[in-house]
């Protein structure tokens, strides 16, 4: 019996302390590489880092027990929308000598700028410690949010897709080239 | 578990640095990606608080947010390669002339 | 009883909104039935009313009849009341009556104007008000009927608004009765303040108990509503000017009606003035100066219109002795017979007029009397009325008058013999003048000249009439009479005997001595205006010819109206010029400019906010992002 307890304990203590430091592992990738899309000069670097960037926080859908979301996640930004990005950046031949820059008065300012707003967010949300957490909820599963999503959300979700519609048609539109003569 | 707040302050930290991003770079395209991670700042929030009050509204925003964040990226590369097609490059600061 | 006195006033009404609204396109004949037939109807009820009032006792001779309640604000309430008591059913019968033989008069003399139906239009709604004015049972009531009729004087005098002169007459006539408005409003404010309702039974019952340095000083701003309204000195120089409207006109307002305002407003606040023996000083002092003033410049006088005009103004001024005197009975006296020789003598001159065509100068007139048989009878009848000749209305009336001032001081009555005196000596210079002699019109005047149509002589005949009998109403106890009129008006100014300080009376002696001298002293005027205008043909002297110092004083009206130029308008422009180059230019204009300016320079800075650079916008974006949060993490 005192074994067991024993064993208990310390499986408990040691899965609170494995998820720590994942999550201090994962936090600091996503901030690296965050960091290093906004200051590497070479475009294709930036779509680099900001696949990192996405992984890690997919990374910590799965802490937070979202593995559909964090599925999703994979396959719509890292999957799609980089992708995307890449095909651009590919198009246009962007690269290194190309980067325009800007002044250094405004880089000097935007800085403060982004320190404000950092103090800003932080001190908002400093009266969250007194939530309650829930331990090992299941709402992230794939049936549960099923569940939800057809049921409640079903008009958001069939308007969604008139939403990717337009956007598909917009896309295509905006991506023709224009031929003199040619009539739409 | 984790307390919330940390997760509240590496959204927090994320939004900013995309925020620095927006103002930091003429680039259109690198604008563009600082501010799909911005909107991944906001869906981690989101996630972290569906889970700790169990509600599950959270994760069906962030879902949707998903589906427009992919749509606005399409649009909005289109928009930028039809800019290049005009002005040969990517600089926003180009595109001044809606002014006094 | 009430569906008939509410009917009075209402007829009139209804006759203006029906031609008004008529316009040019309604045919003659439908005005003219609509316009006499509303005075006529309302005549025969006034005459029903005064009849019925007359078989009441005394002391409850009178019928009250509140319509609605007009306003009620506050402490405030007034509401739209009318009484009929002696004094107003008398005012009744005058307006109505004269107003009816007035209308008919001018079917025949406005018979080719082209404003004919504005012309009935304007004479309906004039009665209206004056209806208004005499049956109000409170002073708002009054106040709307008083203003409303300087409202329609201004529109009958400059009737034929084409011609600049007219017009700027009626603007005098309606601008100096502003003013004396001015003092009437500023009364009834104060009665109101200090009795607390502007009812006429509830101030006159309150009379006694407020001070008398207030009530004088009420009654004094009272008397200057009248001496606007009623053209006592100073505000009397419209009335002369006046005479640019049709002639109707200037009988109806300028000899019957709206100038007897004032009296009837005096009359009706008797009680207040008996209280006030300050203010009935001012009042006596102001008419006696008047009714001489007005003679002396009623003798050098040579436009028929303008005669009448200063006799009026003379008149007006007896009564109101009368009135400051506290013979409240002999002013009404008088002002009832004045209004049937007056109108007559208008009407008379309007014939004439219409016969010379157009002709208003008496140096060419003369040798009427053969071609105008029955306005030469009628005019001479309102002479003899006018001068005071026994039988005659006048006699009786202008007789009480001068014994009221003989009992109470002789100074006073010696002026206002002198000023009966002059009164005959003109009135006859102008009979004989017109009538008599040889015609000094020119040619063809002469050769077209004729005798009035019926609709024109009636009216005359009807008021001669009423000239010659209309003094029997009033005979006093001397000549054995019970004078009527008297007891008759008992119940409106017994409060005023009541509180009344002392009473005047005279033996029969001493009046059988008064009526003799004036009537010998008369007679010997008229002699002498018999002497000069009839056997020595004299003329009065053309213009431009040069004349004594005096005469031209006279003729000038002593100058007044160049003074009041000289002091009041020139200023008032003057000050009007200030303020429109200083306060209207440099003040508002640069005040209300400079907020449109602001927003040119406002919107000139903000649009530099409008760069045009994306970076500059996402910038601005952010900080302002920045801004809010902070306001609403620190709780603003």
């Amino acid at each position: 019996m005192l074994s067991n307890n024993r064993k208990n304990s310390v499986i408990t203590n040691n899965y609170s302390a494995v998820t720590l430091n994942l999550f201090y592992f994962l936090s600091f990738l996503a901030v690296l590489s965050a960091l290093l899309v906004v200051f590497s000069k070479n475009p294709v670097h930036s779509v680099l880092y900001l696949i990192i960037t996405f992984f890690s926080i997919g990374g910590h859908y799965l802490l937070l027990n979202a593995e559909f979301l964090f599925v999703v996640h994979i396959i719509v930004y890292a999957g799609a929308i980089m992708v995307l990005f890449l095909y651009v950046i590919m198009l246009l031949n962007l690269n290194k000598e190309t980067e325009p820059h800007k002044s250094n008065l405004l880089k000097v300012a935007a800085t403060i700028c982004g320190g404000l707003f950092l103090i800003i967010l932080v001190g908002s949300l400093k009266g969250a410690e007194s939530m309650i957490q829930v331990q090992n909820s299941n709402i992230g599963y794939v049936k549960n949010l099923g569940m939800v999503l057809f049921n409640e959300f079903m008009l958001p979700f069939e308007i969604s897709s008139v939403l990717l519609l337009a956007a598909m048609v917009g896309a295509v539109m905006l991506g023709k080239s224009e031929k003199p003569g040619v009539n739409n | 578990m984790i307390p919330i707040e940390y997760y509240l302050w590496l959204s927090a930290v994320l939004f900013t640095i995309g925020v620095m991003g927006v103002l930091y770079r003429r680039n259109a395209i690198i604008i563009f990606m600082c501010i799909e991670l911005m909107l991944n700042a906001v869906n981690l929030v989101m996630v972290a608080f569906s889970n700790y009050l169990n509600d599950s509204s959270g994760q069906v925003f962030v879902f949707f947010i998903m589906a427009v964040a992919a749509a606005e990226v399409a649009v909005g590369l289109a928009i930028l390669v039809v800019m290049y097609r005009n002005t040969k490059t990517t600089d926003i600061d180009i595109l001044n002339q809606l002014k006094w | 009883m009430d569906m008939l006195v509410s009917l009075v006033p209402l007829l009139p009404l209804l006759g203006f909104l029906i031609i008004g609204l008529g316009g040019r396109k309604l045919h003659q004949g439908v005005t003219v039935a609509v316009a006499c037939g509303s005075i006529l109807i309302a005549f025969i009820i006034a005459v029903v009313l005064f009849f019925n009032l007359s078989n009441l006792p005394a002391d409850a001779r009178s019928i009250s009849v509140t319509l609605f309640d007009w306003i009620s604000a506050g402490r405030f309430s007034a509401s739209l009341g009318f009484l009929v008591d002696p004094l107003s059913s008398l005012m009744l019968l005058i307006i109505t009556g004269v107003g009816f033989l007035i209308h008919v008069y001018s079917v025949g003399y406005m018979h080719d104007d082209e404003g004919f139906n504005r012309f009935f239009s304007y004479l309906n709604l004039f009665v209206f008000f004056m209806l208004l004015l005499v049956m109000g049972s409170n002073y708002l009531v009054m106040f709307v009927g008083w203003e409303g009729v300087g409202l329609c004087s201004y529109l009958l005098i400059g009737f034929w608004f084409k011609n600049r002169d007219y017009t700027n007459a009626a603007n005098k006539a309606f601008i100096m009765n502003r003013i004396g408005d001015l003092g009437l409003l500023l009364g009834v404010i104060l009665i109101f303040v200090h009795f607390g309702s502007i009812q006429y039974s509830d101030v006159m019952a309150k009379a006694s108990t407020v001070d008398t340095g207030m009530l004088t000083l009420i009654t004094f701003l009272l008397f200057i509503g009248a001496m606007g309204k009623s053209a006592q000195i100073p505000l009397y120089t419209w009335l002369p000017d006046a005479m640019a409207g049709p002639t109707p006109v200037s009988a109806l307002i300028h000899a019957a009606t709206m100038v007897t305002a004032g009296i009837y407003m005096i009359a009706r606040n008797n009680v207040l003035y008996t209280l006030s023996p300050g203010t009935q000083h001012i009042v006596m002092i102001i008419g006696l100066a008047t009714a001489l003033f007005a003679a002396t410049i009623a003798l050098v006088q040579n436009d028929i219109k303008k005669v009448l005009a200063y006799s009026t103004v003379s008149q007006l001024g007896l009564m109101f002795l009368a009135l400051g005197l506290g013979a409240y009975t002999s002013g009404i006296f008088h002002m009832a017979t004045h209004a049937f020789f007056k109108a007559l003598l208008f009407l008379g001159a309007g014939s004439v007029i219409h016969a010379l065509q157009g002709e208003q100068d008496i140096r060419n007139m003369g040798g009427l009397r053969k071609h105008l048989p029955v306005t030469f009878i009628t005019f001479l009848i309102a002479v003899l009325a006018i001068s005071g000749i026994f039988p005659f209305a006048g006699f009786f009336s202008k007789d009480e008058i001068l014994a009221s001032a003989y009992a109470h001081d002789k100074i006073v009555w010696a002026i206002a013999f002198i000023t009966s005196l002059m009164t005959s000596f003109y009135m006859f210079r102008l009979f004989f003048l017109t009538f008599s002699g040889q015609a000094r019109a020119s040619h063809d005047v002469m050769h077209h000249i004729h005798e009035s149509p019926k609709s024109m002589t009636l009216p005359l005949i009807v008021l001669a009439i009423l000239s010659a009998v209309g003094g029997f109403m009033g005979v006093p106890e001397a000549l054995h009479g019970s004078h009527w009129l008297n007891s008759f008006l008992s119940p409106v100014f017994a409060p005023s005997a009541a509180v009344a300080h002392h009473a005047e009376h005279l033996s029969h002696g001493t009046e059988y001595m008064l009526m003799g001298v004036v009537t010998v002293l008369t007679l010997v005027m008229i002699g002498i205006a018999y002497a000069l205008y009839v056997s020595k043909k004299q003329v009065p002297a053309a213009e431009g010819v040069a004349t004594s110092a005096f005469h031209r004083l006279l003729y000038n009206k002593y100058y007044i109206d160049e003074l009041y130029n000289a002091i009041v308008v020139k200023p008032l422009f003057w000050l009007s010029v200030q303020f429109d180059a200083i306060i209207e230019r440099l003040g508002i204009d640069n005040v209300v400019n400079t907020f449109g300016n602001s927003v040119v320079w406002g919107s000139r800075a903000a649009r530099r906010l409008q760069t045009g650079s994306i970076g500059f916008y996402i910038f601005v974006m952010v900080i302002s992002i920045i801004v809010l949060l902070g306001a609403a993490l620190i709780g603003l």
